[in-house]
């Protein structure tokens, strides 16, 4: 027999509405409103009226093209070669600007390109930086997401010892969390810095002057792993903290009846610790992925995507567009995208881990 | 029942007090937090004017510059736009076009002898009036240049491409110096088009062809802006100057400390390196690079919002801020140039023999307003990118097309941003 509780109805609706209300006010609302915008061609302040697109947002996005190039030849039909004996090519500005030939590379750019014998393979994209973006974000995310929760389940198990002033460990690991991201984004600019940065004078320092200073932010090739770096130890705390409050809830009696058994250190992690951080791993995965996905703050303040595209994000190309472009549209479009990611590497991440008899 | 009363009462003697009291104007400025005295200035301007007159009251609400624009924009979507704005130069054109404002509608004969760059003019009418200028130089040492044996130039002759370049690689070569210009790459945001699109002008190429302002085809991509895209290019692979990733405090002290010959930099930089360098400083024009030397202008200005409903009380204000007595008064406090001759002549570093002086010489004779089109803040945001990039290595010609693509592209979907 139900109780009285249960079978109120109105009663548990109305205790609800406060935070379903906001809930749908402020995540609900504005996700199905991003998705209508995505169709249409709305500016932030614009007298004209906003007209549907259909999806030529996405179009204009996504667009791709693959396109062979043939090296410029001589009269005689020689393939023509520069003076660091490369093969000369024509530029792709011909066919991609004004060329009635190609309608299909209109207003593309190149992305990547291979050599393929004597032509070479071009992929061309209508939106490179967003491109770059997109594998930039995937990136980010498949280093972040096994380096921080690794490190975060290493610290964990050192802190989850009874020793004298591991408390004050535990402050010191968790405290880059409590910082603003942007207070921390800046600090790391200073340590980042070119020359006689803290970085690139601990470096020198260690190798006796050996290393050659490098720009850190500002070069290509360490920009992105500058940003991955800061992001972990600035992440790395919180999920600690997670990971600990899984160890503290498996029992000390598996841990005795491990030890009589005589099992050694590895063999508790494995058969004992692991499968009891089961349910805290899979939380722990699904949330840096979520969090990674979501990178804004320290581009923002950092790096502004440069140089050369080479921290570009998704929502950092989000807000730059929907605020900075005042085009909403294309901004509401990458969340729209970004969100589809999401929500399918979170339920492959469930599809994965589920329990299975 | 008792508050209820109270509250009815209290509600009728306010509205009494405002019957017999001037009318209330709101305000937005963007400057809370200035480290000048722009602030407190502007306050005393909006105090002074309500005490000598009794039809209005201003009152004046504050606002970090990062967050204003966007304040301004959520008012407008909100319908709560303020009587009065406050708009940078450049953005107004995109304001009016909006309908956050309305012409200003005051007499232009007032505007007589003004600098260029104070006055905002959008589709033929004045919409925003600033009450300061500001303006950009070459900044660097008279002993510097006579080290090196460099010609000083002047507002009449300034240095040629040629000199310029030599100029900077006689002085690389020297190695007295970590680098021999500052161009203040570590200023993201309007920096870029503000210092550095002058200089394509100079070139003869432009952001946008400002004789429709319909497309950057030709314009932002032409030989003229190859060939400073090609230049730009140089100063960067040759190590002339500090890259995207300066450090921003090497930006304010570099040039004082020795670390850079030359800085190009503003006005409101240029006290600290008089009081450094006394007689020694010099400010220097930009150089011509074929297409007559050119630096950029319009600084905050004043207008009046579209939805004000009482636009003649705003213009009343605005017109109160137009006299000499503040022009000399926000130049003073802020080292900003004041918008007419006669009020330079009362500041303490704009009279003649003031050792700002040279500013505003340059304002007069050389200021160029940014692209006036309500597409102005997407162009600004795709050449500050552009430029970034190029100076990372960027192909030059590759990179100009892609962002007069991007321009274009946004002209279209805004069809062609009222022209």
């Amino acid at each position: 027999m139900a109780s009285k509780l249960t079978r109120s109805d109105r009663a548990g609706w109305l205790m609800a509405l406060p935070g379903a209300g906001l809930i749908a006010t402020f995540i609900i609302l504005p996700f199905f409103l991003a998705f209508a915008f995505s169709l249409t061609n709305q500016r932030l302040a614009s007298p004209n009226p906003t007209e549907y697109v259909g999806f030529e947002n996405y179009r204009d996005l996504l667009g791709l093209s693959i396109f062979t190039l043939e090296p410029e030849r001589n009269e005689a039909g020689d393939v023509l070669v520069d003076d660091d004996g490369q093969i000369e090519y024509p530029r792709l500005r011909k066919f991609t600007r004004n060329n009635p030939d190609y309608p299909k590379l209109q207003g593309k750019r190149e992305w990547f390109s291979w050599q393929s014998g004597e032509n070479r393979t071009v992929v061309l994209a209508s939106d490179v930086v967003f491109m770059k973006a997109l594998v930039n974000t995937i990136t980010f995310v498949l280093v972040v997401a096994p380096v921080q929760a690794g490190l975060a389940l290493v610290l964990a198990l050192l802190i989850n010892q009874k020793l004298r002033g591991i408390s004050l460990f535990r402050a010191v690991y968790f405290m880059p969390v409590v910082v603003s991201i942007v207070v921390v984004s800046i600090l790391w600019q200073f340590i980042y810095s070119p020359g006689d940065g803290l970085l690139n004078n601990v470096l020198s320092g260690l190798t006796f002057g050996a290393f050659q200073p490098r720009d850190w932010l500002g070069e290509t090739s360490t920009a992105l792993g500058a940003i991955i770096a800061m992001s972990v130890w600035q992440g790395v705390g919180f999920h600690m903290v997670i990971w600990l409050s899984g160890l503290q809830t498996i029992s000390p009696t598996l841990y005795e009846a491990a030890e009589i058994e005589g099992s050694s250190k590895w063999q508790v992690f494995r058969y004992v610790t692991w499968p009891g951080l089961r349910n805290t791993a899979i939380l722990i995965l699904i949330v840096i992925t979520m969090q990674a996905f979501a990178l804004f703050a320290q581009i923002d303040v950092m790096t502004q995507g440069g140089p050369l595209d080479s921290t570009q994000v998704l929502v950092f190309q989000a807000v730059e567009r929907g605020y900075g472009k005042q085009d909403i549209s294309g901004g509401s479009t990458i969340s729209v995208i970004l969100f589809v990611i999401v929500l399918c590497i979170s339920l492959l991440q469930r599809w994965l881990t589920r329990e299975r008899n | 029942m008792r508050l209820g009363v109270t509250l009815a009462s209290l509600f009728a003697v306010s509205v009494a007090g405002a019957a017999t009291a001037q009318t209330e104007l709101s305000l937005w400025y963007h400057g809370a937090g200035s480290a000048n005295a722009e602030e407190a200035l502007v306050n005393q301007l909006v105090e002074e004017f309500n005490a000598s007159q009794s039809d209005w009251k201003v009152l004046i609400e504050t606002f970090p510059q990062l967050a204003y624009n966007d304040a301004v924009g959520a008012a407008a979507l909100a319908g709560e736009l303020p009587d009065i704005l406050d708009v940078d130069g450049p953005v107004m054109p995109n304001w009016a076009w909006a309908n956050y404002m309305q012409p200003l509608g005051i007499d232009e004969a007032k505007l007589e002898g003004y600098l260029p760059g104070p006055i905002g003019r959008w589709n033929g009418e004045v919409y925003s009036v600033g009450l300061w200028d500001a303006a950009v130089a070459l900044t660097t040492r008279r002993s510097t240049l006579e080290k090196y044996d460099i010609r000083v130039p002047t507002l009449d002759a300034p240095w040629s491409l040629e000199e310029f370049n030599s100029a900077l690689e006689t002085i690389s070569a020297s190695g007295d110096f970590e680098y021999p210009l500052d161009l203040g790459m570590a200023w993201k945001g309007e920096w870029y088009p503000y210092a550095f699109s002058p200089l394509l002008q100079s070139f003869g190429g432009d952001i946008v062809d400002r004789t429709t302002y319909q497309t950057a085809e030709g314009v932002l991509n032409g030989d003229a802006a190859l060939a400073f895209g090609e230049w730009w290019q140089g100063l960067f692979a040759n190590n002339y100057v500090p890259g995207t990733s300066q450090d921003a405090a090497d930006r304010e002290t570099g040039l004082l400390e020795g670390q850079y010959a030359m800085s190009w930099n503003g006005n409101w930089a240029a006290l600290p390196v008089v009081e450094a360098f006394g007689d020694d400083a010099l400010f220097l024009p930009a150089p011509d690079f074929g297409n007559g030397s050119t630096i950029g202008a319009a600084s905050w200005q004043f207008g009046v919002s579209a939805t004000s409903e009482h636009p003649e009380g705003a213009r009343a204000f605005i017109e109160f801020a137009l006299q000499d007595k503040w022009f000399t008064a926000f130049s003073d406090g802020t080292g900003l140039i004041p918008v007419t001759a006669t009020a330079a002549a009362d500041t303490a570093n704009y009279a003649p023999g003031g050792p700002l002086e040279v500013f505003y010489d340059l304002s007069e004779a050389q200021a160029l307003v940014r692209p006036v089109t309500p597409g102005y803040i997407v162009q600004a945001k795709v050449f500050e990118k552009a430029l970034s990039d190029i100076a990372n290595g960027a192909d030059v010609a590759d990179t100009l097309d892609a962002a007069v693509d991007e321009i274009n592209e946004d002209i279209e979907s805004n069809s062609g941003y009222g022209h």
